[in-house]
């Protein structure tokens, strides 16, 4: 029988405990247990991208993460991206570019070009479709959200 | 999700012991994106994860000219890929482990995971396989090696035990003047499966072949190890002839399905083309040029 335990971990800069049940997935901790709704579920099987967050520093889908894997853990979701109600220069560049349309699937692209950005400040337009290739999206046909990381880097390295 | 509980064992006795314990439905946890989505769906009776991960042994990734290289089973594919060594000299690893899932995968996609979970189109296996990779299993009755060619028997199926787990995989170090080559067809860029795969590690001194093993993937119940297509060309010349003689022993030892991913004719033909291409990447590889990953 699964039972409940006790999780600590550091969730976009805040140590945080809360419970989770064993048989949780991140995402439904996140989503349930915690009431960050930001990262969605689309597929629940890895391959949609639109429950991605950074896990200690790399890109994870947290619909295949256990809950009770992440003790001790940084996690970063969409919800840490903005500080202070100030947007970063990559959600900023998202509404600029009209980088989204139903929205479902943007938190997952904004916090993967974060990873991507964190690790490579000046991708190619052939990095970013290859980074982005685990993330989908059924209504803007990917040229708005790779226009918006592209502009996203120029201005973060301005 | 089913009635799962979860352990984080220390040591490898420690998860063998919960493994044999807790029976068949207690199942091996690396970087869950098999197992998590398949118990989900209820496609693996589990009652219990077993994570790995905070095993040292299955966390290892280390190189040294006598020992070769050691992948612990739980490495996640993007700490392979960004590896200098393994670059440098495994660049076949880099192949399979940089186009296993998109980024978010790779994050936790582990090589011992592709290896157990067993598929007939693991893209790692038959990279693994021309490596001459070496399988290290520990359970009730201790240490034992299997060749990667030997590990895996039937789609979903493999040579462990109860009680057993994979704790890494050794590679020797590689022969001078060798070169490895993994590829695979798919209908689009990334993330899909294979409808072919194919990996060849070749030896050259000049133009002669020294030693050359070639596998390929999906065309079979378990990836194939094809001893003939290395045999067509050792010993002789590297010539469009004998290239020509691989890929038709490739051709010859696969017995594939028709599925929504490609028909037997298609993927007969595939074993053709994609072994004389990874025998001619190979060979490239062998004589010092760099090809590319992708
Ligand atoms: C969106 C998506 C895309 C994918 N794309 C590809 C692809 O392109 N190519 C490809 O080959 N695969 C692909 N896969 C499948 C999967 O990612 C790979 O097979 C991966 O390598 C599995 O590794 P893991 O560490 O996540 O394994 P897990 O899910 O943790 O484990 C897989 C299986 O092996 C067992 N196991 C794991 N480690 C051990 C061990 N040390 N000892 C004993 N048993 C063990 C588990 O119990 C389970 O049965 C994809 C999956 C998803 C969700
Ligand atoms: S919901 Fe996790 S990848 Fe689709
Ligand atoms: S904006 Fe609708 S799925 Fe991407």
């Amino acid at each position: 029988m699964s039972s409940r335990v006790i999780i600590n971990t550091t969730i976009n800069g805040e140590p945080m405990e809360f419970l989770v049940d064993e048989r949780d997935s991140l995402l439904e901790a996140l989503r349930e247990r915690i009431g960050l709704t930001g990262s969605k579920e689309g597929c629940n099987n890895g391959n949609c991208g639109a429950c991605a967050v950074i896990m200690d520093g790399r890109l994870v889908n947290s619909c295949c993460v256990m809950a009770a894997e992440v003790q001790g853990a940084n996690i970063t979701t969409v919800e840490g991206l903005a500080t202070g109600g100030e947007l970063t220069p990559l959600q900023d560049a998202f509404l600029e570019d009209a980088a989204l349309q139903c929205g479902i699937c943007t938190p997952g692209f904004l916090v993967a070009s974060k990873a991507l950005l964190d690790f490579n400040p000046n991708p190619s337009e052939y990095e970013i479709r290859y980074w982005l290739a685990g993330n989908l999206c059924r209504c803007t046909g990917y040229d708005k959200i790779i226009r918006a990381v592209q502009h996203a880097a120029t201005q973060m390295r301005a | 999700m089913q009635d799962v509980t979860y352990r984080r064992p220390a040591t490898v006795q420690e998860a063998s012991q919960l493994l044999k314990d807790n029976g068949p439905t207690a199942r091996v946890l690396a970087g869950g994106t098999d197992i998590i989505v398949m118990a989900r769906e209820r496609r693996r009776d589990t009652s219990m994860f077993v994570d790995v991960k905070a095993i040292p042994e299955l966390n290892q990734l280390s190189f040294s000219a006598s020992e070769g290289l050691t992948v612990g089973a739980a490495v996640p594919c993007y700490r392979i890929y960004r590896d200098e060594t393994v670059s440098r000299l495994y660049p076949c690893l880099v192949d399979s482990t940089s186009l296993i899932g998109g980024t978010a995968i790779q994050g936790r996609a582990s090589l011992g995971g592709n290896l157990c979970n067993s598929g007939p189109a693991g893209d790692s296996i038959p990279s693994m396989i021309v490596l001459e990779g070496e399988a290290h299993i520990f359970g009730p009755n201790g240490w034992r090696t299997v060749k990667v060619e030997d590990f895996c028997t039937a789609p979903g199926r493999n040579v462990l035990d109860a009680g057993e787990l994979l704790v890494s995989i050794k590679f020797p170090a590689p022969r001078p003047g060798s070169g490895a080559r993994f590829l695979r067809f798919i209908p689009r860029n990334e993330m899909d499966i294979a409808v072919v795969n194919s990996a060849t590690n070749l030896t050259l001194d000049g133009n002669t072949v020294t030693h050359a093993r070639i596998a390929i993937g999906a065309v079979a119940p378990r990836p194939l190890f094809v001893p003939a297509a290395g045999e067509a060309l050792v010993g002789r010349p590297l010539t469009d002839e004998t290239t020509a003689a691989a890929a038709t022993a490739s051709r010859d030892a696969a017995t594939p399905i028709d599925d929504m991913r490609g028909s037997v004719r298609q993927r007969k033909h595939l074993s053709y083309v994609l072994t004389e291409r990874t025998i001619r990447d190979a060979a490239r590889r062998a004589r010092g040029e760099i090809v590319s990953h992708v």
